[in-house]
């Protein structure tokens, strides 16, 4: 009736996944029954969960990216922790507990941490910066959101209900295959990844189609902020790249469903070819990370070095260039492999190919700031402190792909400190600078300084003190997922490593304050013109947080850096201009879709892992029949009439008017 | 277990590569992040010396350099990745003193099997060789992927089932040396470490005499009894009775080992009865 | 300098934009062009499985192979009613374009006919390797030969449910804009798969019945 599910799947006997499980159920419902209870329901539904405006899905995408950093971190404290204690002595982790901890640490990081985070970004920043009022696909835009969700949610229920995969965060096989991995934590994985996948392709194909079709009139392709285009070739190598994930989940699905022979041991899989798979997919994955990290500092660095962006066109170049590079490297994840010298010496050579645009980009930023007037802000310490630590890590990165060195250097934790390298240093720091940065843009009022640049300094240290030891104990042998060890040299250095993790961890600490100081003093915090940083793209040219349509009237774009244009036109020919012509707006209606067709895709993919075949069928009805709703609507828009648009807009005006300062000195 | 403190040819020349390599980028990278600080700090709002130039977004010059430096950088280790990938390449024969040394290996859950087919001998969990000889590593698995790798004779190298790959090695200097798996392989993988044993010529043919007079046997039967999951304390040596062992397991004439027997509520991941739910 | 001078100066320095970019595509534009974008992606999820079935078309396990295996005269007929299928669904096009509800219906019911003909012969070749013992679970050839035939049939089967699904669309709401819309988005998802059936039974059927 239930398939494999029995009340043994929850952890009675085990303390650890039992009291931590407990403690976030208890705390969901309690946070679920205050919203019931002060009778925030019914706001959250109609303005929230069911919206399909893509400023209120980037901000959920975020608030899920900042949600699974606490959990992911927790993650790393316990690993940090074992490691520190765990010389000639098993530590407070046995190793099924340890593995599935440090599995789901790297899961959670990329799927449900730096995606969302990067992806949400994107959402609530590109039509504005484009000047349109919404995505290509809004209700689409949804669906992504929340199957994304639904993803996050499974590997977080199998906490309480089962195990997680005990693999790595890439379930080689023969070790995740049937045989070896009989439990339903592979599955847990599988099926999560494969959910939100989904949603990833979706992204990736509303973004690209907006980015390509979806520019207001006279953004030509080369006057859209570097933002944009890192947008477009992050969401190109979504859809060349997850589809490579999908079938790969898909194979090694087949294998533990079916008794298919992809990749077991016997009847004649070939493990090799599992491993190609998913690099030509991960390493892709990557750049989808860091690609739009870039373009945020490509925003932030001018922004507050007062000058437009040096080197625009080779930015372009260089953005382009890594995205078809990043396609051609894949192998440098498995040198050691025994493919030949010619094979890896080729692939070696394309890894390092791919660190010319790389380090263009960073002396073009390094050139943006020489000839400003640059602000040390938190958006910019964020910047500056990725500059130091990308190079870095970059640096580390072209050293291990020299196959030779890597023969050496591979799965040890010299590796490990290479990729938190360039994915904190990268991916993260640009995350929390774009965060800061279009924080007063999505809620209307900016992130309290002072704890912002506390939080910096906790992180960058913090990582530093972290990793930094990670490199020496990798030189000294040390390879990675020991749950415990025997060489008392590796110790001091893991001790070090853990005091670093408690530094990030009061960066976090205060980032989390930081938010709710800022939250109980948004009325001095607020932003009152839509413009707070002097900007010089399009979306500080509307209010903060902008009315749905976004834009009274669509902007006439006639160079780069669009609204530092129009600033420079505004202050010569006066505040001023004629009155604009207000339009009825269309905006598309909210729809639970997304919602729904997620709660079937969650009840889909946890019937599939226990093996409840009644209920993939229900869920699988229920998915299709959402849909059929869906397409039987006869209204998916709703008019906001010229009127109601000039009472929001002249109101804006007002409030920017009163407190406005001339263009080039906030 | 120290890298940068090589025992053997191939450790010390993929050392010498890392340092080097390490060298020429730093010799960029050093520079570009004084540069960083030095430009945020004079160009910081504050200084009124400095020139601000607000309309300065693009110089060839400045584009060409900045393009060429990286792209030098790159052409100059691409060199040395090609080279060193074919001189470093694992299978390729290394020269030494005294006859090579054939060692064939199998990772098993979670154990190393050690097979001397030339001297008709086995070990699990500890490797003796006689030092300036040529080792030649034969690797496969008798069940997941691992990973070969002693620190400081160099070379990690992948262990598949059905399949074999190809490591060569010389240990210079006598004593006493680390290796591991260098690759993830379950409940038991942190207790895949191993001792190497670098002895003289003659103190390696007196224990190959000796371990050959071991009372364990290792044949087909008793190994496939040691491949199932379990964690060896202390290491094993056998005499062995099939030289030809080592082909059956890697063609696959010996199925790969079983994995976890399931649920008992006595199961203990240390003995590798993993706890399944 | 002027700010109008200064605006066009720093806005096209190399001149190449003598046409300004007109604003966003119209919605069928955007639609159909999105729609290409996830067609892409789908056949990039095809490639992986075209790749692995080309590395594991050798592992037969000392079970059958292809040349074995394979009925070359019901793929032929497999292949000409998906080709047909094709047809009349560009007919179902036109008939849509021209509003013709009689035309669209019937050519659509065509459609699925000759889809569901396709669909049903697969099964019965599915059916009988398995009794045959030659099901998936017999080698990694099989394995491979299954999920990529196979997932083409999911998607046909797919589909098919979403060709049922614009018939009733049609019978409900008309030939209205936004299922217009859906109707070219199923048109090139039904000619897309005929275009890798003709992938697939050239790289899995006829090479591997040559081999």
């Amino acid at each position: 009736m239930f398939g494999k599910l029995t009340l043994s799947a929850i952890p009675f006997d085990q303390p650890i996944p039992l009291i931590s499980g407990g403690v976030v159920v208890l705390l969901v419902l309690a946070v679920l029954a205050w919203i019931v209870i002060k009778g925030h329901l019914p706001y959250l539904w109609s303005e929230w969960i069911t919206s399909v405006d893509h400023k209120r899905i980037g901000v959920m995408y975020m608030f899920l990216a900042l949600l699974m950093l606490l959990r992911g971190f927790a993650d790393a404290l316990m690993m940090r922790g074992q490691q520190a204690v765990a010389l000639h002595s098993n530590g407070f982790l046995p190793p099924e507990h340890y593995n599935q901890v440090f599995s789901a640490h790297g899961t959670i990081m990329i799927f449900f941490v730096a995606m969302p985070f990067v992806i949400g970004l994107m959402n609530l920043v590109v039509p504005l910066q484009l000047g349109v009022r919404d995505v290509a696909f809004p209700t689409l835009n949804s669906v992504g959101f929340w199957l994304t969700a639904t993803g996050a949610l499974l590997v977080n229920l199998s906490l309480i209900v089962g195990e997680f995969a005990r693999t790595g965060w890439l379930p080689y096989p023969p070790l995740s295959e049937l045989t070896y991995s009989p439990g339903v934590g592979v599955d847990y994985y599988l099926w999560a990844l494969q959910i939100s996948g989904i949603g990833t392709l979706v992204s990736g194909v509303n973004l690209t189609t907006t980015v390509l079709k979806m520019r207001t009139k006279g953004m030509a392709l080369l006057r859209m902020p570097i933002f944009c285009w890192t947008t477009l070739a992050s969401n190109l190598l979504i859809i060349a790249a997850f589809p490579i994930l999908t079938a790969t989940l898909a194979m090694l699905i087949l294998d533990r469903y079916l008794g298919f022979h992809f990749f077991t041991n016997d009847g004649g899989g070939n493990v090799m070819m599992f491993m190609n798979l998913i690099w030509a997919w991960g390493h892709p994955e990557v750049y989808i990370l860091v690609l739009p990290a870039f373009g945020v500092y490509s925003e932030v660095v001018p922004t507050f070095s007062g000058k437009p962006l040096f080197g625009y066109r080779s930015m372009v170049l260089a953005t382009m260039a890594i995205c078809i590079i990043s396609f051609m490297v894949w192998l440098h994840h498995f040198f050691t492999m025994g493919a030949g010298p010619e094979v890896n010496a080729i692939f070696g050579i394309a890894s390092m190919i791919i660190a010319v645009p790389t380090g263009v980009k960073i002396y073009n930023w390094l050139f943006t700031m020489y000839g400003g007037r640059v602000r040390f802000t938190t958006p910019m310490l964020w910047s500056l402190g990725f500059m130091v630590t990308f190079i870095l890590g970059g640096l580390t990165g072209v050293l291990v792909a020299v196959p030779p060195a890597d023969f050496l250097l591979h799965n040890s934790l010299f590796l490990v400190a290479h990729f938190h390298n360039v994915i904190i240093g990268g991916v993260l720091f640009g995350a929390f600078a774009g965060y800061t940065y279009w924080f007063p843009k999505a809620f209307g009022f900016r992130l309290h300084e002072g704890w912002g640049k506390a939080a910096f300094w906790f992180w960058l240290i913090g990582f530093y003190v972290a990793f930094m030891p990670l490199y020496a104990v990798g030189f000294l042998g040390m390879t990675r997922r020991m749950q415990h060890y025997d060489v008392p040299e590796w110790r001091p250095w893991l001790l070090v490593a853990g005091v670093g993790a408690i530094l990030i961890l009061i960066g976090i600490l205060c980032q989390i304050t930081q938010l709710v100081v800022s939250i109980s003093r948004r009325e001095e915090l607020r932003d009152h013109t839509g413009d707070p940083w002097d900007g010089r793209s399009l979306e500080w040219a509307t209010a903060s947080p902008p009315p749905v349509f976004n834009f009274a009237v669509t902007p006439d774009v006639t160079g780069e850096d669009a609204y530092w244009l129009i600033k420079a036109h505004a202050k010569q020919q006066g505040l001023e201009a004629k009155a604009p012509d207000y339009r009825d707006i269309e905006m598309p209606k909210n729809s639970p879709t997304g919602f729904v067709s997620a709660f079937f895709a969650t009840i889909m993919g946890f019937a599939l892992i226990w093996h409840i075949w009644w209920m993939v069928i229900a869920g699988f009805i229920g998915a299709f029949a959402t849909f059929v709703a869906f397409a039987w609507r006869d209204h998916d828009e709703y008019v906001i009439p010229a009127a109601e648009v000039e009472r929001i807009d002249r109101a804006n005006i007002e409030e920017r008017r009163g407190l406005v300062t001339i263009a080039g000195g906030a | 277990m120290n890298i940068l403190d090589p025992q053997g040819p191939i450790a010390a020349a993929e050392k010498t590569i890392l340092i080097d390599s390490i060298a020429i980028m730093l010799a960029i990278v050093i520079p570009t992040i004084i540069a960083i600080f030095a430009f945020a700090f004079w160009f910081r709002q504050s200084n009124t010396k400095a020139e601000y130039r607000p309309n300065w977004a693009y110089s060839g010059r400045v584009e060409m350099v900045v393009w060429s430096i990286p792209a030098l950088t790159v052409i100059l280790l691409g060199g040395v990745a090609w080279i060193g990938s074919h001189d470093l390449d694992p299978a390729k024969p290394v020269q030494g003193t005294g006859i090579p040394i054939r060692i064939q290996v199998v990772s098993l859950d979670w154990k190393w099997l050690f097979i001397y087919p030339d001297q008709r001998i086995a070990t699990v969990n500890t490797l003796t060789v006689p030092a300036g000889a040529p080792l030649r590593f034969e690797l496969t698995s008798g069940s997941v992927m691992n990973a070969f790798f002693i620190p400081q004779l160099g070379s990690l190298i992948y262990t598949m089932n059905g399949m074999v790959t190809h490591l060569e090695l010389r240990a210079d200097e006598e004593g006493t040396y680390q290796g591991i798996s260098g690759h993830f392989s379950g409940d038991g993988f942190p207790e895949m470490m191993f001792d190497t044993h670098v002895v003289s010529q003659v103190a390696f043919s007196d224990w190959v005499a000796a371990t050959a007079k071991s009372d364990k046997v290792l044949n087909t039967d008793t190994y496939n009894k040691l491949a199932e999951q379990s964690i060896e304390k202390t290491p094993i040596t056998y005499r062995l009775d099939d030289p030809e062992l080592f082909g059956k397991i890697s063609s696959q004439q010996i199925p790969p080992a079983p994995g976890p027997k399931l649920t008992t509520s006595e199961a203990r991941p240390e003995t590798g009865v993993n706890n399944v739910r | 300098m002027s700010a109008v001078e200064m605006a066009h100066g720093h806005a096209d320095p190399h001149h190449l934009h003598p046409v300004e970019h007109e604003g966003p595509a119209p919605k069928r534009i955007v639609t159909g062009f999105g729609f290409w974008i996830f067609l892409l992606s789908d056949i990039v999820m095809f490639s992986c499985f075209f790749a692995t079935y080309a590395v594991l078309a050798g592992q037969t396990n000392g079970g059958p192979s292809g040349a074995q295996l394979f009925d070359l005269k019901n793929v032929a007929i497999e292949t000409a009613l998906l080709l047909l299928s094709s047809f009349t669904c560009g007919m179902a096009s036109i008939a849509a374009d021209l509003r013709n509800f009689l035309w669209f219906q019937v050519s659509m019911a065509v459609t699925a006919v000759l889809g569901a003909g396709f669909l049903v012969l697969e099964a019965i070749e599915f059916i009988d390797l398995v009794e045959r013992g030659a099901g998936p679970s017999r080698s990694a050839f099989l394995s491979s030969f299954f999920s990529l035939v196979g997932c083409h049939g999911l998607h046909v089967t797919a589909g098919i449910l979403w060709l049922l699904t614009m018939m009733a669309q049609v019978v409900a709401k008309g030939f209205r804009a936004d299922i217009q819309r859906r109707i070219l988005c199923f048109a090139l998802f039904w000619h897309a798969l005929d275009i890798i059936w003709v992938a697939v039974f050239s790289v899995v059927y006829l090479l591997g019945s040559a081999a």
